[in-house]
């Protein structure tokens, strides 16, 4: 097969179309009060291409790419399970597709009640008091979660309470989107068997500390057990509770964040509840609180009036807006149809199901690659690359063969608490057949890093593009089509 | 087995100092730099900023991950390796040759707590 390697740019000739517009009618005067220097001079520098070209590209395009659609994604922390296609068919229903946001809200009471009933189902699953679908993904929803603890410290004017405290083991985005909401990171240490030492945590728990970030399961897949006692710990000194929902998806319909003591929370619609993502998603971030917070949570909200019908209210004491509308709307409508589909009694299988294959995976290889936490793992877990380490075969070299055997590869080089970490995370979507596959090509490569390591350091040979170089990508990115001809030229 | 020199100082979290007179050399060590992978940058302090033994004074990041950079001794920065700007897979080729930074030491008793050679082989073991 011949390798489409084309940018539309190179596809563009002067003067064809794709399209004709019928001539302007309306007087169009929206730019009018712009000053002068800040109106467009010239024409945007657009591909000229046919509709058959447009097609052909992204279809060809399309064809390089590798997806939940064409096979197994093991990607660690990511819940890549598969997105059932009736929640494309429900969100592309013109009825809401052809909705806009400004549209007065009683000619929009359908889509207002799925928000409404959506936010509903969430606080259920949650075990939490409300939520807003405003977040555009799981780090907005993290940065919006945050400024909700702010706020609630500074409404009952507790203005010194500065400090998020973050495990060692935490996805990166917590330190991160604590940094973002102007408050400041402290960093609490993990135990040998990945869970958060409450004989660490106990002294950085003072009146400066506006809460805590976790995530339960953590980034080893395991189930924070002493979660009671931190959560008493931290509320005792003044704290609140942050859940990072990355992780939700072995504890939907078994365990409630609420229930552990979490006072605020978001979650990944795209990870847990099956909508698409990897390639720009987008993502879709709800954030929950429990009873007493609500208030502080973002606007535009949709309130259900007593008759029945759905308005769209600000609440004053909000911390304000974090988007435009109403957040991913079709994300949101995809969510919904993934959590009716399924129904109450369904839900409650999918936990079960993503631990059993997780473990299956984890007891089925721990003779060829190293374990370091033994046990029972909830939905994921982390090698630490091969056992073998005399044979310098790395963890990104198996990530790179396992391509040429046409999986995707495991989350790699995270968490940071282990030097060559692989996490592996199958989902409850796979068969039984797929994850024996699985383990006889994990099982190939380990014998394939003793008997001829070069093979292994030398993947992949069967894809598109051989192995990149991470080194002078990072140094001298190219990320624009006019960089990229320059670098050509050169 | 990742090289550790003799007549260096280490600390813990992977960093080297070599003393000459009143001024330290500080870089990061063999294991450092084989644990981080291909380094792509190093986010350096600028000469005059103060710098505390056991806080960090910059970054090195690797296409693995980025990592802070503590310093292992206090004082104030007189020189930064400005090769690495351009060259921070120096890092990788001769961790011990291509310090990161000098420091005027402003409590050399400091020294003293810092590991030698000996004990970090113990540290890397663990």
């Amino acid at each position: 097969m011949k390798v489409y390697d084309k940018m539309i740019f190179e596809l563009s000739r002067p003067g064809r179309v794709g399209y004709e517009l019928p001539a302007n009618e309306f007087k169009n005067d929206a730019l009018a009060g712009l000053p002068a220097d800040l109106k467009r001079n010239e024409p945007l520098d657009l591909p000229e291409v046919s509709e058959m070209d447009v097609v052909r590209h992204f279809t060809n395009l399309s064809s390089k790419n590798f997806g939940v659609d064409t096979g197994f994604y093991p990607l660690g922390s990511c819940t890549m399970k598969y997105n059932p296609k009736i929640n494309e068919e429900i969100a592309s229903l013109g009825e809401f597709a052809g909705l806009h946001p400004l549209q007065p809200a009683e000619t929009a009471q359908g889509a207002l009640e799925v928000y409404y009933n959506l936010q509903q189902m969430l606080a259920e699953i949650a075990g939490l008091s409300e939520f807003t679908l405003n977040p555009y993904a799981g780090a907005h929803g993290e940065l919006t979660g945050l400024m909700v603890m702010r706020e609630y410290h500074n409404q009952r004017g507790d203005t010194k309470r500065r400090k998020v405290i973050v495990p060692d083991s935490a996805h990166g985005t917590n330190p991160a989107s604590a940094m973002v909401s102007g408050l400041e990171v402290v960093q609490v240490k993990s135990k040998p068997n990945g869970s958060i030492d409450v004989e660490d945590l106990k002294p950085l728990l003072n009146d400066e500390v506006a809460g805590i970030m976790m995530t339960n399961p953590n980034t080893l897949g395991m189930f924070e057990t002493e979660i009671l006692e931190i959560a008493d710990l931290v509320h005792k000194a003044g704290g609140l509770l942050y859940y990072d929902g990355a992780n939700l998806n072995p504890l939907l319909g078994k365990v409630r964040p609420g229930d552990m003591g979490f006072d605020i929370m978001h979650i990944n619609l795209h990870k847990t509840f099956s909508t698409p993502h990897g390639g720009g998603g987008p993502g879709a971030g709800p954030v929950g609180v429990r009873k007493g917070l609500e208030h502080l949570l973002p606007n535009p909200r949709v309130v259900k009036e007593a008759d029945g019908r759905f308005t769209v209210k600000p609440e004053d004491r909000s911390l304000g807006s974090i988007s435009t509308f109403f957040g991913n709307f079709g994300v949101l409508l995809k969510a919904y149809a993934y959590i009716l589909s399924l129904g109450k009694e369904n839900l409650k299988n999918v936990g079960p199901m993503a631990t059993l294959n997780a473990n299956y995976i984890k007891e089925s290889l721990k003779d060829d690659y190293l374990l370091p936490i033994p046990g029972n793992c909830k939905h994921e877990f982390v090698f630490d690359g091969l056992k073998d380490k005399s044979t310098g075969v790395t963890t990104l070299n198996v990530a790179k063969r396992l391509l040429d055997y046409g999986f995707h590869a495991p989350t790699i080089y995270f968490p940071l608490l282990f030097h060559e970490s692989m996490m592996i995370e199958p989902t409850e979507t796979e068969s039984l057949e797929t994850l024996d596959e699985f383990i006889d090509v994990m099982h190939r490569v380990a014998r394939e890093a003793s008997e001829n390591p070069d093979l292994v350091k030398d993947a992949p040979v069967t894809t598109i593009v051989r192995k990149l170089d991470e080194t002078t990508a990072a140094k001298h990115p190219i990320l624009t089509y006019k960089a990229y001809v320059a670098a050509k030229e050169a | 087995m990742s090289k550790i020199l003799e007549e260096l100082r280490y600390s813990d979290s992977h960093e080297w100092a070599k003393i000459e007179g009143d001024i330290a050399l500080v870089g990061i060590t063999d294991y450092a730099q084989h644990a981080l992978g291909n380094i792509v940058y190093v986010d350096m302090p600028e000469v005059g900023d103060e710098v505390t033994a056991g806080e960090e004074f910059g970054a090195v990041e690797s296409v693995k991950a980025a990592s802070d950079l503590i310093s292992p001794v206090s004082g104030e920065v007189v020189e930064i390796n400005e090769a690495l700007d351009d060259e921070p897979e120096l890092l990788n080729a001769d961790p011990y040759t291509n310090w990161i930074m000098k420091v005027k030491l402003s409590d050399p008793s400091e020294i003293e707590s810092l590991l030698d050679a000996k004990a970090y082989e113990a540290v890397c073991a663990e």
